[in-house]
């Protein structure tokens, strides 16, 4: 039973509410450990879902100390908000929408209510009123926060993401002495196109290559913006000495081109091996089969 | 007369990523209906060309996706709709190597050859809106009575 003071000399909500959760940090956690978001998150035992529970309870604590209840960036969070981070996007990462973790946090809310409710039988009604409204607040302020936190590490990783997919789209391959390849793979917008240019000439320099192979088999879609980008990669080539030659267009890509009306003004070979074996005879090496001499 | 089977999607073109989309969206939807690999890829290259000319001319606006039927025939219709300042002179900007944003000033004219239907509707400072349709197998022909 919480000892209440005197009538008329009744904590503020926000104290009340503060020392609400000091009472009831250990039946909180425990309740919260239940809940999916913990309880999914915090697959190791359960101690540690009641253990990550208590931080959070804490954290909720010191907010309503410091009376900003409303506030996202009350310096109560910063604590939390590594963990509401990571429990965000582990929840994501299973594979549920925004909607659905916003309303499984949505979901820590009733337990802590229905203790509140069961602490304060003996307040006078508007009092429990007051303060379980500043408990309404107070978590609807941490969804903001987990959700805040959880959205900027989204962004973070898909921005990560989207340039760690440019490295990898444009790796240039040495297939032999004076003859380079770039596989593309994916779109080409002005972007990629320009990191291929780049890495490409690059090798030209740093190769002495005389061929570069542009092969096109992982690029679903060409149409003319595409062309373009690879004319100008190909013309620019030529003017640093290498010739290019692109390779792997497959048959609806072939036919589209030529629906299209795009003339690519450069030598093509259906694939790669294709491409390379034109590239050797250029340089004057044949491909000879060394076991035909013996038989 | 083709029947629309209502609008199926609507997509929103406003940046480079949104063209991605764009052409994934028509795959699948070209897919779906049982559309071949190289009809699929001419209508996605449409899309694609159709979807930069409402972003870079037209400056964004909207792709509609609709699955229209007629006597028998399945097909996809795309309408691509901007608000931007039009095409003043269409007869040149149909025409092959014309250009005014430094492209190769094939997107337009090619888009037509690569569909079955091409409609286009301009009107200078009030926007644009190209309409293509695909038939999954051959276009149906308005005079062909059973």
């Amino acid at each position: 039973m919480p000892e209440h003071e005197a009538d008329g000399q009744l904590a503020t909500p926000t104290h009340e509410v503060r020392d609400f959760l000091h009472r009831w940090r250990e039946q909180i956690a425990q309740r919260w450990a239940d809940e999916p978001l913990f309880r999914t998150v915090f697959t190791v035992s359960r101690d540690e879902a009641v253990e990550a529970g208590k931080v959070v309870v804490d954290a909720l604590a010191q907010v309503a100390d410091s009376d900003q209840v409303e506030d996202p960036d009350s310096a109560g969070f910063s604590g939390v908000r590594e963990q509401l981070a990571r429990m965000g996007v582990a929840r994501s990462r299973a594979g549920l929408s925004n909607t659905q973790v916003s309303s499984e946090l949505a979901a820590l809310r009733p337990p802590v209510e229905n203790l509140l409710a069961a602490d304060l039988e003996q307040a006078p009604p508007e009092h429990l009123r007051a303060c379980s409204t500043t408990l309404t607040v107070l978590m609807g302020t941490l969804r903001l926060v987990a959700m805040q936190t959880a959205l900027s590490e989204w962004q973070a990783l898909s921005d990560r993401q989207r340039l760690q997919l440019m490295e990898v789209a444009t790796p240039v391959i040495r297939l032999w002495d004076g003859i380079v390849a770039v596989p593309l793979i994916g779109t080409l917008d002005s972007a990629r196109s320009q990191v291929v240019m780049e890495t490409l000439l690059d090798a030209v320099v740093d190769q002495h290559a005389r061929f570069a192979i542009l092969d096109i088999t992982g690029v679903p879609t060409v149409d003319s913006l595409v062309a373009q980008h690879l004319m100008k990669t190909v013309a620019a080539a030529r003017l640093m000495g290498a010739q290019c030659i692109v390779s792997g267009i497959r048959p609806a890509i072939a036919q589209t081109i030529v629906h299209l009306g795009l003339d690519l003004d450069v030598i093509t070979r259906a694939n790669l091996a294709d491409a390379l074996g034109y590239a050797l005879h250029q340089l004057g090496a044949d491909i000879v089969n060394a076991g035909a001499g013996q038989r | 007369m083709h029947t629309a089977a209502g609008v199926e999607a609507c997509l929103p073109i406003r940046s480079d990523l949104d063209l991605v989309w764009v052409r994934q969206h028509v795959r699948q939807a070209a897919a779906r209906l049982g559309f071949g690999l190289v009809a699929q890829t001419k209508l996605v290259t449409a899309a694609s060309e159709l979807a930069r000319n409402t972003l870079v001319h037209g400056g964004g606006g909207q792709m509609e996706v609709t699955h229209v039927s007629s006597a028998g025939a399945q097909g996809l219709r795309l309408a691509f709709t901007d608000e931007g300042p039009g095409i003043a002179d269409l007869d040149r900007a149909l025409s092959d190597g014309y250009t005014s944003g430094g492209g190769l000033g094939m997107g337009l004219s090619g888009a037509r050859r690569l569909v079955h239907d091409f409609h286009i509707d301009s009107t200078p400072g009030d926007g644009t809106t190209v309409r293509v349709t695909c038939w999954v197998a051959q276009p149906p022909r308005p005079r062909e009575e059973a």
